[in-house]
């Protein structure tokens, strides 16, 4: 059992690293017929990987966090089945409030929804994402105050709408989970 | 027991739910990061081959579809959420419709089809694809619900 064990691990990690590996694979492909696409992609990726990392720093931090002061009766009470309006509050908030990208959320909302949290929730958390707080000077000097509020408050509802739709799938709560539990 | 014997008891509890949460946590870190650096280095391929500019170029931004291409560019595309602005207010200006270019812009944060593997992988694939589903069309409804409204508005 021990050498199951000890082949486990390192399996689980080479499995982790294939994506990546066939995703190098078409970068070399493509720098083969196409090296200025190649070395763009390559920019941009770096660009995207020095924006994502203080992100992923950041919620690797809070899952620590979370691991270790959260139980999941703390979790069922706000986030749970029987947490009611205020989860519904708690997860829109908490979406308004996040920075960084979407995909840096993942990590933290599947520990979240290992412990407990109502898959309607994390729908609506990331889709009041889409609200960002800090950019709302930046989409009035755009699009004008009286677009920005009607979307911003579009969102809202809409974030709520999102929650209740992935409610009424049918099994969605007890489907696969993913492979972080 | 003693109270230096229970502040003992405590602090090695402590530092075993510590350790415990150190590896759960170096657990997600190896499972995950991975598959966000694939996808990362993915969307950056696609979307310098084929940039969204030249998406939208490309497709009819001006017809009754309209709605539906701009949640799908904001579905495809990534980067900085004020990249989107950007070629809302682009296309704004070329006379795209309003629902159009919200579409666009609420998509391109809450839909992510190049993300689909890492959010499938950790949130579960059932709910990762129903999700995406979901957004995708109330991003097109969000769209036309803020354009009536400006317009019901003045």
């Amino acid at each position: 059992m021990g050498a199951t064990r000890g082949t486990a691990v390192p399996r689980k990690i080479i499995g982790a690293w294939l994506f990546p590996a066939a995703v190098a694979a078409l970068y070399a492909a493509t720098a083969l017929f196409s090296p200025a696409i190649a070395a763009q992609a390559l920019k941009s990726f770096g660009a995207l990987l020095a924006n994502i990392t203080p992100a992923m720093v950041l919620v690797f931090c809070l899952i620590f966090l979370t691991n270790l002061f959260i139980d999941r009766r703390w979790l069922a009470r706000h986030l749970g089945k029987t947490s009611g309006v205020r989860g519904w509050v708690f997860a829109i908030v908490a979406g308004i409030l996040s920075a960084g990208p979407l995909y840096a959320w993942y990590p933290l909302l599947g520990d979240l929804k290992a412990k407990g949290m109502r898959g309607e929730l994390i729908a609506a958390f990331l889709y009041a994402r889409a609200l960002k707080l800090p950019l709302l000077p930046l989409m009035v000097q755009y699009f004008g105050m009286a677009f920005t509020v009607t979307l911003s408050l579009c969102i809202i509802v809409f974030s709520v709408i999102s929650g209740l739709l992935v409610k009424a799938i049918p099994g969605i709560e007890d489907a696969d989970a993913g492979g972080n539990r | 027991m003693t109270a230096q014997r229970r502040a003992e008891v405590g602090m090695m509890e402590q530092d075993s739910k510590a350790s415990r949460a150190a590896k759960q946590t170096a657990a997600m870190v190896v499972g995950t990061v991975p598959i966000i650096i694939g996808v990362l280095a993915l969307t950056s391929l696609v979307t310098a081959a084929v940039p969204p500019q030249t998406i939208c170029d490309l497709l009819p931004m001006e017809s009754l579809l309209a709605p539906f291409l701009g949640g799908l560019v904001g579905s495809i595309a990534a980067g900085h959420p004020v990249v989107s602005y950007v070629l809302a207010g682009e296309l704004q200006a070329a006379g795209v419709g309003l629902a159009t270019t919200t579409a666009l812009i609420v998509s391109w944060v809450t839909v992510g089809i190049f993300h689909l593997p890492v959010e499938a992988a950790i949130l579960g694939a059932r709910f990762a694809i129903w999700r995406n589903v979901i957004c995708f069309v109330l991003a097109i409804a969000t769209g036309y619900a803020v354009a009536f409204l400006m317009l019901v508005g003045g």
